[in-house]
């Protein structure tokens, strides 16, 4: 351990000259936020609709980055308070579309790739995390099952209200969710969330079948 | 890692399925066997003959083999090589993975043309990898060996610490991170399991299966061209071939596995 004490006194001074190198003497090393985005944006490159922006995380998108977030339980409450603000509710005020549309969105995970075409149309890809509809076998679990959401919790406004905010933007009730912000995001359109959220709630959606 | 405040009594319900569940199983258990049947005789042995015949040709404007290549062990040497990798290389001052260095050796002891290397890294049919070829070769040579990736050079800690950074970077429009699909056990995408690559069994499992002879492609694909299809999921740009940011990713993965020994390249569906 003294050999140590003379190497960390070297370390000392390569440091004093070399500052990235000398930050790996250290026992723990620890990368910055700002490091990381640098390496990002170092080591990707635009390619069809996936530019470089995309790597230019937002508050949210910084905050859940890093380690031990769900520890600093202000900082949660503010970020599901401000992404709360940014849900955008229809103007016509109807949140509820049409239940067979909403069924091919959740089974379509198409878009925004940079291997699709550019505009086109984006799924939501529900069925990748979610199970919905009891015929739908091939479902995934990185999210809880959605199965009889309506009938469990009814078809009301309130309900509906909830179902449409967290499609939109899921950050608003529970903060660093997985689930992408499909509204918030520009990945689906007013109509295709409002599809969705009757496929969830409509008494006649095969979810509640 | 998530908060769901979707009330238990859905989970309840979930359970109720039997259906579902059972039919799920049975798709599950008609891949393995898909599997098992596949792993005698993996195509991906005749990348293995193709890159070792690319190893020892004499080629390039250069007009050199790869004899003299250092993968870590000493000119020439490819036994076990893989199980160390990424790792910190003297003569670059940077750490590198294999694919990293194996262009390293293309272009400095070859004189092949770098980017053309980087351009063709993926082989599409006809466009035949020579990188996936090679890659194959040198990584058959540690089947067996115990994973031991270094982290004693300070600029291998700060390739795992970034790498770790990296695992974690939510972005794009979708807020995907790796972590997003890879930091839970028992989670699938559809019928797909997918390794949490914290845990240590499941990181083990993953990383000893790559590369992999891809069956719905019919390519050999290495850990470089993994990182590359994830982050395409994951709507992020193109990763770049080699760039610091995969080395590094690789090398938290990597590390992740140590103690597990190497069982590629493999064959997945």
């Amino acid at each position: 351990m003294k050999n140590h004490g003379k190497l960390f006194a070297m370390a000392g001074l390569v440091l004093a000259l070399a500052p990235a190198a000398g930050a790996a003497d250290r026992a723990e090393v620890k990368v910055g936020d700002a490091e990381a985005m640098r390496e990002m944006f170092r080591g990707f490159s635009p390619r069809g609709q996936a530019d470089l922006s995309r790597l230019r995380q937002d508050d949210m998108q910084k905050f859940c980055s890093t380690k031990g977030w769900e520890k600093q339980k202000v900082q949660v409450k503010q970020l599901e308070k401000e992404q709360l603000a940014l849900i955008k509710y229809p103007a016509d005020g109807r949140l509820m579309g049409d239940w067979r549309n909403g069924e091919r969105i959740a089974q379509t995970g198409v878009g925004m790739q940079f291997s699709d075409a550019q505009g086109s149309t984006a799924g939501g890809n529900c069925y990748a995390c979610h199970q919905l509809a009891r015929a739908e076998v091939s479902f995934g679990t990185i999210g809880p099952s959605l199965q009889n959401f309506g009938k469990t919790r009814g078809n009301t406004e309130a309900n509906q209200r909830y179902a449409y905010g967290k499609i939109y933007n899921p950050q608003a009730y529970s903060a660093c969710s997985n689930m992408p912000r499909f509204g918030h995001g520009g990945i689906l359109t007013e109509q295709q969330i409002k599809d969705l959220t009757a496929l969830l709630l409509d008494p006649d959606s095969p979810v509640n079948k | 890692m998530i908060r769901n405040k979707l009330p238990a009594v859905l989970l309840a319900v979930a359970c109720l399925s039997p259906v579902a569940a059972w039919a799920q199983t049975d798709t599950v258990k008609g891949i393995e066997r898909y599997r098992e049947l596949l792993a005698d005789g993996n195509p991906a042995e005749l990348w293995e003959a193709r890159g070792e015949d690319l190893w020892k040709q004499k080629r390039g404007p250069k007009m050199a083999s790869l004899e003299s290549c250092n993968l870590g062990k000493g000119p020439g040497v490819v036994k076990g090589v893989y199980a160390e990798l990424p790792r910190y290389f003297k003569d670059t001052d940077r750490v590198m993975d294999l694919e990293s260095r194996l262009l390293h050796c293309m272009t400095g002891i070859q004189g092949l043309d770098g980017e053309a290397i980087k351009r063709t890294a993926f082989g599409a049919g006809t466009n035949r990898s020579d990188m996936e070829a090679l890659v194959a070769y040198v990584t058959s040579q540690s089947k067996g060996v115990r994973m031991r990736v270094p982290t004693s050079h300070p600029k291998e800690k700060q390739a795992y610490a970034m790498g770790e950074k990296v695992f974690f970077y939510r972005g794009g429009p979708h807020d995907f991170a790796c972590a997003t699909c890879h930091g839970e056990s028992g989670k699938r995408i559809r019928l797909q399991d997918l390794p949490n690559l914290l845990d240590r069994k499941d990181a083990q499992r993953a990383y000893t299966t790559w590369p992999a002879y891809r069956v719905s492609q019919g390519e050999l694909r290495t850990f470089q061209w993994r990182l590359f299809d994830c982050f395409r999921q994951q709507r992020f740009p193109a990763l770049e071939f080699g760039s610091d940011a995969s080395i590094a990713l690789t090398a938290f993965l990597a590390k992740n596995a140590n103690g597990a020994a190497f069982n590629a390249p493999a064959i997945k569906r």
